[in-house]
Order: C-alpha cells, then sequence, then structure tokens
C-alpha cells in the first residue's frame, strides 16, 4: 500500500481530478464543523484544554521511560501482557506470534494508523490469516487496494458513487447499494459475520494510562467496541507515545479530541478499558448456550508498545512535539493545498496532512518526508487548529533543511555557491536558493530595472528560468520597481513636526522593489494620521530562505533584522509591517531564530499596518483625514498568517469605520504562498486552490474593489479575478 | 434549569429519545419503551429490576444477534452532553447495549453529572474503587464513510434513556 512516486505535475493534475472534489468537500465539512463546536464551547475553554492537553503531553514524553515501565506493571498486575517492540518488524513478528499461538484463522480489527505503520496486515495476511479492517472507511481502502488518504477518514477521496461502484463489483450483489443507507448496512452485516467469527481482535489506542493500565478508544461506529469484546483475544497496538499517566489526564483530550477531528463535541464511544475486562465473551459456535455461548475462555489481553523510532524522536529537540500528536487530522482539514489533493499526495507511508512530515521522517526517514514536504506553504493555518499547539510549520522547515542538507552537490550547484549570499551548503537545491535568495534578485532588478523587466518576461529567459528554476511560465513574474520604497522616502521632507507616535515602517522586500505604491500609501496615512514615519535601511526577514528550508540564511537575516529595528525600538518608534508573513516571521518564527530578548523586542513592538491605524484611531488620531468610503463596496482578502496571528478584524474595522461596505473571504489561504505559486509542478494545485477564493468573490468583483493584505494574495487575484488589485491601504490612502 | 431538564434536552440534540419514570412505574415504562424480542443485563441498581421485564438475561448468541433491544443501566449521565457512562461488567452491559437495534439505557437522577470535567472527577474515584472500565457513550453508532452520515452502524440505530427519578 505504499506509494513512493515523487510529486510530479502530473500526478498532481490526475489526484486534483480524481480525488480532489471528494477530498475538498469532506474537508471543508470538517472544518466548517470544528469552527461552530469551539464557537459553542468558547475560544477561552477550547484555550484552555489546548493548554492542558500540551503540558499532559510535553511531562508524558519527558517521562517516557518511567510511564513505560509503569504501564507494563499494571497490565501484568491486571493479567495482561506488555511487549515493547523496537521496530515494526519486531512488532509484527510479536502480533504473529500471538495469533499464531492462539491458532487463529481470522482477525478482525479496529482502525490504527500505527498498525498501518508496522504493515501489519500484509503480515498477518501473508502468514494465511484472514484480516478484516471493520471501520467502514477502513474498509473501503482495504476492498479498493490503496492507502488511507486522511488520517481520521481514510476513503475521504471517495465519494458515495465511487463506494457503490466498488463494492457492487466487488460483491457482486444481487441488489443495487445505491444509497449510503443500503452501503452502511450492507458493509455491516458483512463485517459483522467477520466478528463473530473472529478468534482474535485488534484494536489501536488513541491513549494509554500508565497507573491503571487502561486504553482508551475512541469510535463513532462502535466496530472497536465489537473487536476488544466479541473475540476472548484481543491486542491493541499502539506507538509509545500514546501513554499519559492516569484517567484525570485524559479530560482534556476528551474534550478536544472529537472536536479538533469531526466537530463533534464528544465522540459517540469513547471507551475506557482496563483489560482484561468482566465483559463474557460471546461464543457463536454454541449458538444457543445461555450466557452468551456459555464459554469459560478466559480473556487475553497484549498490548504492544511501538518505538520504530519515536525513541529518538524523543531526543530530537525539533521533531519531539510530533510525539504529542493525537491524530486528528485538523492540521490536514486546514490545509488548502491538502482540501485540494488529499493524502494520496500530501502523505507518506502511512501519514498525511501537515503533521505526516514529522512522522514519515521519524519512523520512516527523511527520503519518505521529501515526497511531499514541500506542499506545506508555511501558511500556518494548522496552527491554531492542532488541539495540542504543535508548531507544524516548523516542523515541516526543518525537515526541509535537513533534505536540502543531504543532497550531494552537482557542477552548477558549486558554480552557484560562491555566487549567492547564503550560509547553506552547496547541495542545497539551486531552485531553492534562488526563492530563498529573492532579496538579491530584487536588489538587481530595482537597479537594472526597466531592462530587468523586459529581459525577465522574455520568452527564451522565462523557457530558461521554467527548465533551470523550474518556474512556471505561466505565472506572470512581479516587476521591480527603479526608485524603491526606500529611496523614494529618503528623499522626502518630514512632514510632521510634533508627532504623535514614531514609526519605523518595515520595508519588506516587495513593498521596497516591487509593490511600492503600498509602501507609499502607508507612509502618506501613518503621516496624515499624525506620526513621524521613517523607512530603515533594513534587509529581508528571512521569510524568504525560511521558505525554502534554508535556516541558517534565514537566523543570519533575523540577527540583522534584529538588531536594526531593535535599535528603532530602543530610540521609541514602533515598528510597522505592511506584509503579513514578516510580521508572522517577528511575532512566531523570530522566537526560534533570534535571543529570546530580541524577539520579545520586536515581537511587542511591531504592528500589522491596519492594526496600527486602528490604534491610532481608537486614541483619537482623525479618521476624517482619510478616505472615506461612502458606503462603497470592498471585497476583501486577509492573509493566511494574519488570520493565524487574528488580526484580520482590524482591517475590517477600520475600513468599516470609515464608511466602505466590507466583505471578507473566508478561505484558508489564497494558494500562492510565496514561492510555491511559482513553481512548474504546483502551478494547477495553486491555481485550484486559489479557485475557491476566486469563487467566493465571482459575484462581488463586478461591484466591489478587490483588495488583500499580503504580495502572493494580490498576485494570485490578479491572476485568477480582477486585474491589479490593491493593498487595502490604498483605498484609504489620502494623497492618492 | 434542572440537571435532569439538561440531559433530556442534550439526548435530544443527539437525537436521542428519553423518558422520566419512578421506581413505581419504570416496569410500564420499560415495557413500553422496549421492543421485542428484547435482552438485558441485570441492572445494578436495588429500586428496580429487570425480574418481571420482557427481556432475557444472560442471553444466548442468536438471542443476542435477534433481540430488537438491548436494557442496561448507566452508572452516569452527563447533563451538558447527554452521555451516559455503561460499565463493561460480567453481566454482559456492553454487549447488551452493543448489538441489537435499540439500546434502552436506565440512568438514575442522582447519577447525573453537570459536564465532562465533573464526569471525570467520578470516573477517577471509580478508577480507585478498582471499577476501570466504561464506555461513555453518546447518542447512536454513527458512520460518514459511505458519502452520508448513517446511524446504526455497528452499534444500535436508536438509544431510549430512561431518567429513574430520585425518590423525594
Ligand atoms: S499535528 Fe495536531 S492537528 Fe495535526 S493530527 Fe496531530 S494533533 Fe491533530
Amino acid at each position: 500500500m505504499s506509494k513512493t512516486d515523487e510529486l510530479d505535475a502530473d500526478a498532481i493534475r490526475e489526484l486534483l481530478r480524481t480525488e480532489g472534489d471528494g477530498i475538498k468537500e469532506n474537508t471543508r465539512h470538517f472544518n466548517e464543523e470544528r469552527y461552530e463546536r469551539i464557537e459553542e464551547v468558547g475560544s477561552e475553554t477550547h484555550e484552555r484544554y489546548r493548554s492542558e492537553a500540551r503540558q499532559v503531553k510535553e511531562d508524558a514524553i519527558e517521562r517516557l521511560p518511567e510511564l513505560v515501565e509503569r504501564t507494563t506493571a499494571a497490565v501484568e498486575d491486571n493479567g495482561g501482557t506488555v511487549y515493547v517492540a523496537d521496530d515494526a518488524a519486531d512488532a509484527r513478528r510479536y502480533v504473529r506470534d500471538v495469533v499464531d499461538e492462539d491458532d487463529a484463522e481470522s482477525v478482525v480489527k479496529s482502525k490504527s494508523m500505527t498498525t498501518e505503520e508496522i504493515e501489519l496486515n500484509e503480515a498477518l495476511d501473508a502468514s494465511g490469516v484472514d484480516v478484516w479492517e471493520t471501520d467502514l472507511g477502513e474498509f473501503v481502502v482495504q476492498i479498493a487496494e490503496e492507502g488511507p488518504s486522511h488520517i481520521v477518514g481514510p476513503s475521504l477521496h471517495r465519494t458515495r458513487e465511487d463506494v457503490t461502484e466498488l463494492f457492487e463489483r466487488e460483491f457482486d450483489t444481487d441488489e443495487r447499494l445505491d444509497t449510503a443507507e443500503k452501503l452502511t448496512a450492507f458493509a455491516r452485516d458483512y463485517l459483522g459475520e467477520r466478528i463473530e467469527d473472529a478468534d482474535v481482535g485488534i484494536t489501536g489506542a488513541n491513549f494509554v494510562l500508565a497507573d491503571s493500565g487502561s486504553i482508551a478508544l475512541v469510535t463513532n461506529e462502535g466496530n472497536a467496541r465489537k473487536c476488544a469484546s466479541v473475540p476472548d483475544t484481543h491486542v491493541a497496538v499502539a506507538g509509545l507515545e500514546k501513554i499519559i499517566p492516569s484517567v484525570g489526564d485524559l479530560h482534556p483530550f476528551a474534550e478536544l479530541i472529537s472536536r479538533a477531528a469531526t466537530g463533534q463535541h464528544i465522540p459517540q464511544y469513547l471507551s475506557i478499558l482496563t483489560p482484561p475486562v468482566d465483559t463474557p465473551t460471546v461464543d457463536f459456535d454454541a449458538p444457543d448456550e445461555a450466557g452468551f455461548g456459555g464459554s469459560d475462555a478466559d480473556r487475553e489481553f497484549h498490548l504492544v508498545l511501538v518505538d520504530n523510532g519515536r525513541r529518538e524522536m524523543r531526543d530530537d529537540d525539533d521533531l519531539r512535539e510530533t510525539l504529542y500528536c493525537i491524530r486528528c487530522g485538523a492540521c490536514a482539514n486546514s490545509c488548502a493545498n491538502f482540501q485540494s489533493v488529499g493524502g494520496h499526495a500530501f502523505g507518506g507511508e502511512t501519514y498525511t496532512g501537515g503533521i505526516a512530515t514529522g512522522w514519515e521522517a521519524g519512523v520512516e526517514g527523511l527520503d519518505t518526508a521529501e515526497e511531499f514536504n514541500d506542499l506545506c506553504t508555511g501558511c500556518s493555518r494548522c496552527v491554531n487548529a492542532c488541539p495540542v499547539k504543535i508548531d507544524i510549520p516548523w516542523i515541516n522547515t526543518v525537515v526541509r533543511d535537513r533534505i536540502n542538507r543531504g543532497k550531494d552537490p552537482g557542477f552548477e550547484d558549486l558554480l552557484v555557491d560562491g555566487l549567492v549570499p547564503d550560509e547553506e551548503t552547496a547541495g542545497t537545491p539551486l531552485r531553492k536558493r534562488f526563492f530563498g535568495n529573492f532579496e538579491t534578485a530584487a536588489k538587481l532588478g530595482s537597479a537594472t530595472a526597466p531592462l530587468s523587466n523586459a529581459v525577465a518576461s522574455a520568452g527564451p529567459v522565462r523557457a530558461a528560468m521554467e527548465s533551470l528554476l523550474g518556474i512556471d511560465a505561466r505565472r506572470d513574474l512581479p516587476s521591480f520597481e527603479r526608485t524603491t520604497l526606500r529611496d523614494w522616502a529618503s528623499d522626502r521632507e518630514a512632514a510632521v513636526t510634533d508627532p504623535r507616535r514614531r514609526v519605523a515602517l518595515y520595508p519588506d522586500v516587495y513593498t521596497n522593489h516591487v509593490q511600492t505604491s503600498r509602501g507609499k500609501a502607508a507612509v502618506r496615512v501613518l503621516e496624515a494620521l499624525g506620526c513621524e514615519v521613517v523607512v530603515p535601511d533594513v534587509g529581508g526577514s528571512g521569510r524568504a530562505p525560511l521558505s525554502q528550508g534554508m535556516i541558517d540564511t534565514a537566523e543570519r537575516k533575523a540577527e540583522a533584522v534584529g538588531e536594526t529595528l531593535g535599535d528603532y525600538v530602543d530610540r521609541g518608534y514602533d515598528v510597522v509591517v505592511v506584509e503579513p508573513s514578516d510580521l508572522a516571521m517577528f511575532d512566531r518564527e523570530y522566537e526560534r531564530l533570534v535571543d529570546e530578548d530580541v524577539h520579545r523586542t520586536l515581537s511587542d513592538n511591531s504592528f500589522e499596518l491596519f492594526e496600527y491605524v486602528y490604534g491610532l484611531l481608537e486614541n483619537g488620531a482623525d479618521e476624517s483625514v482619510l478616505t472615506a468610503g461612502d458606503g462603497d463596496g470592498v471585497a476583501y482578502h486577509s492573509h493566511c498568517q494574519q488570520r493565524t496571528l487574528g488580526l484580520e478584524p482590524y482591517t475590517e474595522a477600520v475600513l468599516d469605520r470609515l464608511g466602505y461596505d466590507v466583505l471578507t473571504s473566508d478561505v484558508e489561504c489564497c494558494g500562492m504562498a510565496g514561492s510555491f505559486g511559482y513553481k512548474t509542478e504546483f502551478y494547477e494545485l495553486s491555481m485550484d486552490v486559489g479557485e475557491t477564493l476566486a469563487d467566493q468573490f465571482a459575484d462581488a468583483a463586478d461591484e466591489r474593489t478587490v483588495v488583500a493584505s499580503g504580495t502572493s494574495c494580490l498576485e494570485q487575484l490578479d491572476s485568477l479575478l480582477a486585474p491589479a488589485p490593491r493593498h487595502p491601504i490604498e483605498l484609504v490612502d489620502p494623497g492618492a | 434549569m434542572s440537571s435532569v431538564a439538561e440531559f433530556q434536552q442534550s439526548l435530544s440534540r443527539s437525537d436521542t429519545e428519553s423518558t422520566v419514570t419512578t421506581p413505581e412505574e419504570f416496569a410500564s415504562t420499560l415495557a413500553d419503551v422496549v421492543d421485542r424480542p428484547a435482552v438485558g443485563a441485570a441492572l445494578p441498581f436495588d429500586a428496580v429490576d429487570l425480574d418481571d421485564a420482557p427481556v432475557t438475561l444472560n442471553p444466548t448468541p442468536t438471542q443476542l444477534r435477534e433481540a430488537k433491544t438491548g436494557v442496561t443501566a448507566a452508572r452516569l449521565g452527563v447533563a451538558s452532553l447527554g452521555t451516559v457512562a455503561i460499565q463493561s461488567r460480567a453481566a454482559g452491559d456492553e454487549l447488551v447495549s452493543l448489538h441489537p437495534e435499540t439500546h434502552v439505557v436506565v440512568v438514575r437522577e442522582r447519577d447525573l453529572r453537570p459536564d465532562l470535567e465533573a464526569a471525570f472527577d467520578w470516573l477517577d474515584d471509580r478508577f480507585d474503587d478498582g471499577e476501570r472500565s466504561f464506555v461513555l457513550a453518546t447518542g447512536a453508532s454513527a458512520t460518514g464513510d459511505m458519502g452520508a452520515l448513517v446511524e446504526g452502524v455497528h452499534g444500535p440505530e436508536d438509544v431510549h434513556v430512561l431518567v429513574l427519578a430520585d425518590d423525594e
């Protein structure tokens, strides 16, 4: 069931066509339900559970060796057996031995990603045992002989029609199975018989409780309950990371897991079992014997705790967090790219979605992670979705960096090595170094504009860029301005004599070299509101190299920016940022890249442009100096990272206050995501994701001015919807 | 709102019927909601039992398979969610509550707790007492795997909760 195809444009196109619709519909439904349930419970309460859950996991992983011992003692005390398996082969062998000793001919299973990871079904199959997946989604992919496309919903990529066709063909049914009800009834009856016949039941465990030797199982269908209660032998297979200390620690997870996964307040069934349980086994071979068949067989219980790379992950400062994952799939559902292609592209051997990079890197290796790692654009929409607060984009970045470093340099890499001012090893792919060093290209581009723009858009040059750098020729390239924002600003006279506040406007690479008009508008607006504005001489934030997994280069940039802007803060300036992805750097990623106090200084004193304008207006600045809306319609797309930081409402509030009629999009991401949409193999995926945004605005675009906060979003909207959309600051600019 | 009223409201949100009854009326209320043939697991309560009820205790596998209704106790109800806690007991509560199409579950008013947090405090105490296997069940079994939400998969399609009012 493995899939090792490298991602290419053809594979992605095929998945967009065949599986995209099913995945989109299902993941978006999960998303909407998740948002609704969290609102019902209240974000404060939800955040409290997230913090508690995170704390429990941090402690449990820290104390893992001790908890493994306690679990073993407790399970053995109860009359069960614990086996700690070093790797997948070891785990397979142990389970096979248990099944052999039982003379078992057939096994029923409830859904367990860990058994997929260790390829248990294949092993049992090979030794002649019938294995049946009883979760309906798993049953579908088992019958179809394919891998799961989603951690929670393995058959999420299949529509009802697909499944009808599959079942009717496979089981040669007399009756049509053309409704979800008929399909469900068929599968229930078919699997019901398999469960009655089974000698061994295999389940996973969502949680293992060390103190009591219990396991917790989350299901909606009830199949895990049957697998654990009908056969007299129960084998539970779980990763080592599933252990938490005691039943009390389970509470925050019981609150969170289904809300995050499927948008339910609680699963239909949360089983907390301490095997061997008192429930009598059912002997269907003695159908007319009272007392459930009257079997006096003792229940047998085996808990298989799988290491398979986990103890090494625990020792790895960057991958450790992966072990906190409770496999809810929210990171996949909240991911715009995942919504379009699903886990058959965005996933490895077993795991799918954002966190799959961490899991696959840890249990399989970098090669497997590399197959899909580039699908993470770092948009950060998963960050708030994760119930245990894992910094998923960071894990993706670290793994990307490790993949880059593992490359052997080719001849042209060595040639480039001396030319680009980065800190990367020579094997780092050329294209990554090009995008990661975009600042260098931008400087050159401005210095030689308009010639640079003419050359870059010439056919032969585009063809060369496509073949050498994989930059899709269908994309418009940014056009560099000869006069940068900084040049423009340094020629200006100071306009405000007795400033209300002093602002250092951060000239991100795009605002400085490409979209200078939004920078100029920002300066005029801030001045009109009584601020002194300077545009400091400072380089890129490190966002570009970071997005390519070039962490050392990003770190060097971050240190330089931290020093320069830190000086301004010390001298009483507030830092105002136009580009949301750069603000997100200062706020989030700098925590990992610069000293703690530098990060704190920047994060405390940096503001998104409209957040800042809002603050000025709230504190008495005169809004009448800005260009009012008079009821004009605006279609506004915020930026993914801006939304993660909770900064979207400020733009809405300011525009609203100035009399604009604002319609805001609610898509997770525009699909452009920095360099992502330029890359040849991702162009169509990027456009597919963008379509969702375009669809939301399609009706509105005629009557409303389309505005967006992020550079990438503007480029995407430009190609999909309306030519030359603008940054919202340009609407309110008094000097426009 | 009393916890019984909140519990019933939560149950109706998860499409679960409920009836409030008293120890005196229990037998007749139960007879009304049980669809025969029915199986049951002896109730661990003093005030009521299934001795004269139209249900088979300790059924045969065939009876379990063919029963339309399964009657069990719940040791706990969660008012905010409509969740009940079924204990894994030798009487077969787990099997009886899971196999038949309809699950009739009896919960005492005094065993209601306001929310999941209180339910876990209760569980913590049960664990201390050595009672350590429960299923927290909410509504009918369900799946979305076949393209639409369908109730009644490996577990019951309908759940009916009888709330046994405390004596005044
Ligand atoms: S990383 Fe977080 S959001 Fe993703 S599956 Fe794991 S717990 Fe869920």
